[in-house]
């Protein structure tokens, strides 16, 4: 209670002004809560409702895939260049035709740092970065994706 | 024979108070964190069971289970009594409140209250302030820095409010005559209430109830941001429960009493007869419960120097006058 230290009738006054001020304060904080206790809660109740995320969002990993359902992805060995974590690990192998096929396309996802830029990099729009933030699992190993976890990792079309 | 009955009827009271009043501590520990959670615009607990609602339970039993740790230097004895003596003390102020005015049980009047004692108030102090023991030995026989501090704050703060709470309550005595809880109650009866003639006196004790109970902004003991908990640091498990339903217990009491000593007690619109007169009693208590949580989800706490200026500086002196100016009332009117 900061009261002015000065005497005189003035002195009591201000004092009793300071201390009406205050509790008037102190009223109006109890006046807030008192008017939010009857707000409606603004909580996303998690396991049963989700939030939307937002249209960039950067989740788990996929392959987008061929008609025939194998992975569109040519090995060129771009994203295993750019990625700064150093997580995706690639073993390509050259196609009678020419091509080139990823033998082996694995991404350490406990590593990954889901920037993106694989999917920035890639120049056929192969690996590509989903919605689902939902990616736990007991063991290391098993989040680990393979190619062919990568290709069921897709959104389904609907 | 009647010395049966008197046994009988005393032991059933206890058994009844025992267990509205733990039910009460216990469900109260779920309507602080939902009144909280509403105030911060969340829900507050509600997974367990509908509502939440078997959320003290679970509380119970983790608390039940959890390991026991005593520190290696710690005062073991004292460690040990420490959270007796609060729950003791906080339960023991239940003795003499009047939850209502009596009821008609197998032919006899049994009243409301476990002792009607004509020292009712003075042993309410008497017992309040043995609650502090707890608190102090608790944080002081932890062999624990910030226990330490807790328990020195403790100390200063609980000793010094506790001059302004008999004092502000000193009116209510010059008033009714009494230190009799029961016969206060039946003074205010008719709308006669204390608040109505003591409404400083009635915010003083609200305040220094506050403080009396380490409850925000009065909750240096255990400040989180600088002691971490405080008095409590080093318990864990049951004896940490004990501290925690004393606490609640402690509370409770304070908002009976200031129910007993300024709102009336029992006494309450639509005559409703002896036998639910105890239902008056608890809605006050409840509102004021209410109130004591409602004010934890508002206030920030204050610093320490700051609370023990308030107390002597500020409320000893208007509780003083308080005092004065009712005497004085009482004399040009003689009443």
């Amino acid at each position: 209670m900061a009261i002015p230290r000065r005497k005189g009738i003035w002195w009591f006054i201000k004092g009793i002004g300071l201390v009406l001020a205050s509790v008037f304060a102190l009223l109006r904080g109890l006046w807030l809560t008192f008017s939010k206790f009857f707000s409606r809660p603004v909580t996303i109740q998690y396991p049963e409702r989700k939030r939307e995320v937002a249209p960039r969002w950067r989740g788990v990993h996929y392959f987008e895939s061929t008609t025939g359902g194998d992975t569109l992805c040519v090995a060129c060995g771009l994203c295993v260049a750019i990625c700064p974590s150093q997580c995706i690990r690639l073993v390509a192998v050259e196609l009678d035709g020419g091509g080139r096929y990823p033998e082996i396309y694995e991404i350490n996802t406990v590593r990954c740092i889901y920037c993106g830029m694989c999917a920035e990099a890639c120049p056929v729009n192969a690996i590509k970065l989903g919605r689902n933030y939902e990616f736990v699992d007991y063991r290391r190993e098993d989040l680990v994706l393979d190619k062919g976890r990568l290709l069921a990792n897709a959104p389904k079309e609907v | 024979m009647e010395q049966i009955y008197f046994l009988i009827e005393t032991l059933a009271k206890v058994v009844v108070v025992f267990a509205v009043l733990m039910g009460a501590v216990a469900y109260l520990t779920l309507a602080e964190r939902k009144i909280l959670g509403h105030i911060q615009v969340r829900y507050g607990p509600n997974r367990v069971g509908p509502f939440g609602l078997f959320q003290p339970i679970a509380d119970g039993i983790k608390a039940f289970f959890k390991e026991d740790v005593v520190p290696a230097r710690a005062d073991q004895l004292l460690f040990v009594i420490a959270p007796m003596i609060s729950i003791t003390a906080a339960i023991s102020l239940f003795a003499v409140i009047p939850f209502g005015e009596y009821i008609e049980l197998f032919g006899r009047r049994v009243s409301l209250t476990l002792a009607d004692l004509d020292i009712g108030l003075l042993y309410v102090f008497a017992i309040a302030s043995l609650g502090e023991y707890g608190v102090v030995l608790g944080g002081w026989s932890g062999y624990n820095k910030y226990g330490l501090m807790g328990a020195l704050r403790a100390a200063a703060q609980m000793i010094s409010y506790e001059v302004a709470l008999a004092l502000s309550v000193m009116g209510v005595l010059m008033i009714s005559g009494t230190l009799n809880l029961v016969e206060i109650v039946q003074q205010q009866a008719g709308w006669h209430w204390n608040v109505f003639f003591q409404p400083f006196a009635f915010i003083f004790y609200i305040i220094c109830a506050l403080a009396e109970i380490n409850r925000t902004p009065f909750d240096m003991p255990e400040a989180e941001a600088e002691l971490a908990c405080g008095f409590n640091i080093e318990y864990s498990s049951m004896k940490f429960a004990l501290f925690f339903m004393a606490e609640y217990a402690h509370l409770v009491a304070v908002c009976a009493i200031a129910t007993t000593l300024f709102l009336g007690g029992w006494d309450g619109p639509f005559n409703l007869p002896p036998a639910l007169s105890w239902i008056w009693f608890a809605a006050k208590t409840g509102i004021l419960v209410y109130f004591f949580i409602w004010e934890r989800g508002t206030f920030p706490r204050l610093r320490y120097d700051q609370i023990m200026k308030f107390g002597w500086k500020f409320l000893l002196p208007l509780a003083l006058a308080n005092i004065f100016f009712t005497g004085l009332i009482m004399v040009l009117t003689g009443a």
